[in-house]
Formats: C-alpha cells, structure tokens, sequence
C-alpha cells in the first residue's frame, strides 16, 4: 500500500498531528509512518474507523531500542595560537540520548489489505519513556505492548493492566535493551576441570602422542 | 439466639478478590497441570464452580530467544526457530527464511516452493490431528481418541525424519529454498500417506463429531464474538470458527499458494465444537493441496544459485514476514544494520496473542470447561513464552 495517500488523509482528519513516513533500506519496501505520541490516538481510531481503510486488525506490535550515539561535528574555530589568530579545526562531541521505539503493524481484515506500519517514539531512554497505550483501539496489543513494557522499559499509559509478562515481578532491568548487562548472580560450583586436564595431558604424555 | 444477635466475624478480604460477598475462591491452576499443555499458570477466581475472573500468568519456559537470535548470525537463528513451536517446526522455519527473503530480496526457486508447501501442509496435517487428540483428552475421553491421532502423526513424522534427518526439530528451510531435495521414493510414500488420511478422518468423525457427550461438553462453551476476536488480534482456526473469513494463504498468496484451489472452512458460532470442526475440515482442504502438489511438482534446483548462505549480510533494512502456521499467523520482524547478525528480530507468536480472549471466553462457564477451552485455543509453549 503506498503510505503518501493515507498520510494526507490523516493530516486532514486529525488536526495537528506531525507525521513523517521513514524510507527502508530493504527490498521488502515496507514504509513506515512515525507518529507523534499526542495524536496517536486519535490517528489510531481514524485507521480503525475510516469507511474505506478499516485497518481492523494490530497483527505484531514490537518494541526497539536505539541507544544514544555519539556525534562528532567538526567546527572550524578561531584561537590565538603563538599571539596570531588562526583558523583551527575542532571536534566536537556530544551524545545523543537516544530513544525506546514501538511499531505497530496494521492489517485490515475487512478490506484484506496491509500492512500500514505505524511507529512512536519515546523522547529518551531514561526517564521520558511513556508512550499512549494503542490498546484502546485495538485489544491485539494487549500482551505485546506489556512485552514491550517488560523487556524494553516503555511506559504505556492507559494501558488497563500494564504489569511485567515474561520475566518474573521483582525483576528490575529490561533484557532486551542493547546495553543490558547480565547480573553476576549465578552459583559457581568448582569443578575437578584442571586435575583431570592435567591427568590427561599426563597419559598422552606417556602414551607418546604429540 | 436469633441471626440478629451473633457476632459479626470479620474475615480478613484476599487483596485480589474485589467483592467479598459470598464464597470466593482463588485457584492457581498450573503451571503444573496436564491440560494446561505445559508450564502455563491461570489465576482463577471461582464462585462455586463458575469461573468469576480468570488471569494467564506466563513467562515459565522464557528463555530470551529474541536476545539470543540478536546475537547469532542470521542462519544460526534457524534451528532455533525449531524450539519456538515444537510441534510445526516447519512452518516455523517457512515463516524465518520467508522474512530474511523479503528482507535481502530472495526469490526462491519453483521446485523449493512446491517442497515447502507439501512438508508445510503435511505439518499442519499432523499438527491438527495431535490438536484433536489432546482435546478429546481434556475432554476426559482418555487414551483411545489421542492415540488414533498420534497413529496418523507417526506416519507424517516418520515422512519427515526421512526428508530431514529429524522427526520434529527440521531445521530444513534456508534463504532462498531447501537444505536437501527429497530421498528415492519419499513422494511415492507421500503420496500412500496423503491418500490414506481422509480414512482416517472419516473414521474419526464417525466416531466422535456426533457422540453426545462431546457435544454435550462443546456445544455454546467458550463462545468468542465476531467483533471482539478481530479487535483482540486472533488469527488461524481459532478466527475462522467465528466466522471470519481470513486466511493468510489466501490473502497474501506467499509461495506459490495461488495455484492451488482449496478452500477455506469457516465456522458459524465461535464455541469450542466449531474451532473442533474446523480443524478437521482443515486437514480435508490440506489433503486436497498435498494431492495437488504431488502430482504438480517439478523438477529442478532447490536452492536459489545467487544466494550466499555463509557470510550473510542483508542491506540495511527492514522487513516483516508472515505465513499461516496451523495456529495461526506467525511472523518475523526483522530490522538489518549490515552487520551479519539482525539489530531487531522480533516473533509475532500466535499462540500468545490468541490468548488474549481467554478470559472472556472462560467467563460464566465451570473449571472443567476452561480446560476444553484452553485446550481448543491451541497453545505451545514455547512459542507463548519464548
């Protein structure tokens, strides 16, 4: 489905809403319409509602985690160096915060066509991780967007039972984050590993074997 | 002493029990329970028999497959996609290697096509037949009816070790077609397993669609609207018992599923006898593809030359890739960076999502109906939890 006529449609519906449809690199062509959180509602019940879209169904809901790269610009800069002024190249770097992303994907099981590719973003990774709740609109969403809360960390707000759904309620990080670090916490048995190595290499020893 | 002068006695209320009229009950039931098919717990709350709140409690079998498959190289994701739903490992390998195709712009040779939809069919074939078995289990008809199933499933199984060295972990799609083409004669004995199945299907229709207790136990149970199964997202046999017409083969035609003609059994009343019917004329509408495949296959590479499956590295991307597995749509979602590993690889689990109505198809109906209705939705484990 080519996304550009649905984009217009929806700007003239919703007002004020910021939509930005985002290229693929891939050959699969899927297109994908970022939304802005404030309107995402609102395009959401216009998706579900409008007479000839009728994207009824939220087939796969997902999460992804960008995390903060760091950006270097080069800016050129005057400075006194030896009493003359002169133009020196400086780098610059900075770090960008980042952002927690949730893809919606759209099907219509009433018009049978799809799929409209819808995507939100947290402002970061931090501590502005809430996003609306599309479960509303649609009940599909349900456990995955509680996945999403779960593993990544996105707060769904109105979501009506947004509680951790894999991993177990007093666990405290989100796993699939990229920086996520394994806690330490397992039990390490000593094993008899090094004797029986070392007897091992004793019998080959004798047994002539290089 | 009249009923005005005893004392009030003052229970302490359960905090998750709203409503401390009557006799409420919190049962656990699960995650060590035969019919909850594996390790998958439901907080039930019970008003004398009758189901008042019921809550899927998961995550037991989680072991992270997503995390894992992020830091395995794109073909090295493919066995494990065996262990997600151990029973179709098939259509689950279809269903990868479908969205790595889209995503690196795969065309996969005819020959390729024809043998992933004959090994895909005769998975859901055996998928089903086991589905069936389980429910008559749960349903108390213990033995006999799972055992006719398993009959018939061991001859599918025993197609597929043959093919793929394997009874249910394949591990035999690829990115671009098939590992192995088939042995001497595997079509021929194919072709004596599809034609026997119909037998099979008759004689178990004849001994159970119309026995009284099954209906009995199915008949108006776990009845799931129309409306509230499209909203909740709920794919497979489980959409079309309610009268949904919505197959994955026939809306998006992947592989070649255009050129065969079946069709696609629809229920009338979304209970648990329609979702138990509509497997069976499922598996009818499969033999009738299977036939067709047979006798259709063409010779040819099974393996599309250009793709280089070692040293894998699709363009950055992304893509999301779907079939329908027996169970439902299953998808992959897969974002590339370049790198030979995929930055985002996400499963849309069916058996997961199809459990968001259970709670209200449970509502109203006795304990020994949630097990029926559990049993029909038709869950894995290792797919729900990953």
């Amino acid at each position: 489905m080519t996304l550009e006529p649905i984009k217009s449609e929806i700007e003239a519906n919703v007002s004020g809403c910021r939509l930005e449809i985002l290229l693929n690199g891939s050959p699969s062509g899927q297109l994908s319409l970022l939304i802005d959180p404030e309107h995402a509602l609102a395009v959401a019940k216009f998706l579900r509602d409008a007479e000839h879209l009728r994207f009824d169904y939220c087939s796969n809901v997902t999460g992804i985690d960008w995390p903060g790269k760091e950006i270097s610009v080069t800016v050129k800069t005057k400075k006194i160096v030896d009493g003359v002024e002169q133009e020196v190249e400086e780098v610059q770097k900075s770090q960008s915060s980042g952002c927690l992303e949730a893809v919606y994907h759209l099907y219509s099981m009433e018009k049978k066509h799809g799929p409209v590719i819808l995507r939100m973003r947290t402002e970061n990774r931090t501590d502005r991780v809430s996003l609306p709740s599309l479960t509303p609109i649609w009940r599909g969403a349900e456990f995955q967007e509680r996945e999403i809360f779960d593993l990544y960390g996105v707060i769904f707000d109105g979501h009506p039972d947004l509680r951790r759904i894999l991993m177990w309620d007093g666990f405290e990080d989100h796993p699939m984050r990229k920086d996520y670090v394994e806690p330490d916490d397992y039990e390490y048995e000593p094993t008899a590993h090094d004797e029986v190595l070392q007897k091992a290499k004793q019998h080959l020893n004798r047994a002539g074997w290089p | 002493m009249s009923a005005a002068t005893l004392p009030a006695v003052h229970l302490t209320p359960k905090p998750s029990i709203d409503g401390s009229e009557g006799q409420l009950l919190e049962v656990s039931m699960g995650p060590q329970h035969p019919s909850t098919h594996g390790v998958f717990r439901m907080d039930v709350v019970l008003d004398g028999e009758q189901v008042v709140k019921l809550k899927p409690v998961f995550g037991y079998l989680h072991r992270n497959h997503e995390k894992i498959a992020e830091q395995e190289t794109y073909l090295g994701s493919m066995p494990y996609t065996d262990r997600l739903d151990y029973f179709c490992s098939i259509t689950n390998n279809w269903a990868y290697a479908l969205a790595v195709e889209k995503l690196a712009g795969i065309q996969v040779p005819e020959r390729a096509e024809y043998i992933r939809i004959i090994t895909g069919e005769l998975t859901r074939l055996q998928n089903h037949a086991c589905l069936i078995g389980f429910l008559m289990q749960d349903m108390g008809a213990s033995g006999t009816p799972l055992m006719y199933a398993f009959r018939e499933r061991e001859k599918i199984l025993d197609l597929l070790e043959a093919l793929t060295g394997s009874r249910m972990m394949c591990n035999y799609m690829r990115f671009g077609g098939c590992r192995v083409d088939f042995p001497t004669g595997w079509l021929q004995q194919a072709q004596k397993v599809v034609e026997a199945f119909p037998r099979f299907l008759d004689e178990y229709e004849r001994l159970l669609a119309e026995n009284e207790i099954l209906m009995a136990r199915t008949q108006g149970i776990g009845v799931l609207p129309k409306e509230l199964a499209v909203n909740a997202g709920v794919t497979g046999p489980m959409l079309r018992a309610c009268g949904v017409n919505y197959d994955i083969r026939k809306v998006d035609k992947y592989g070649i599923y255009d050129r065969f003609s079946f069709r696609v059994p629809l229920g009338e009343h979304g209970d648990v006898y329609d979702r138990y019917m509509i497997r069976l004329l499922e598996m009818r509408e499969s033999v009738k593809v299977l036939q067709e495949a047979i006798r259709d296959i063409p010779s040819g590479a099974i393996m599309d030359a250009k793709t280089k499956i070692r040293g894998f590295r699709p363009k950055a991307g992304e893509a999301y890739g779907r079939i329908e597995a027996p169970k439902g749509e299953l998808g992959f979602y897969l974002i590339s960076d370049g790198s030979p590993n995929p930055y985002r690889y996400r499963v849309r689990p069916p058996s997961l999502i199809n459990l968001t109505v259970l709670e209200d198809m449970c509502l109203g109906h006795n304990v020994a109906d949630v097990v029926v209705i559990l049993g029909s939705v038709d869950i894995v484990l290792g797919e729900v939890d990953r």
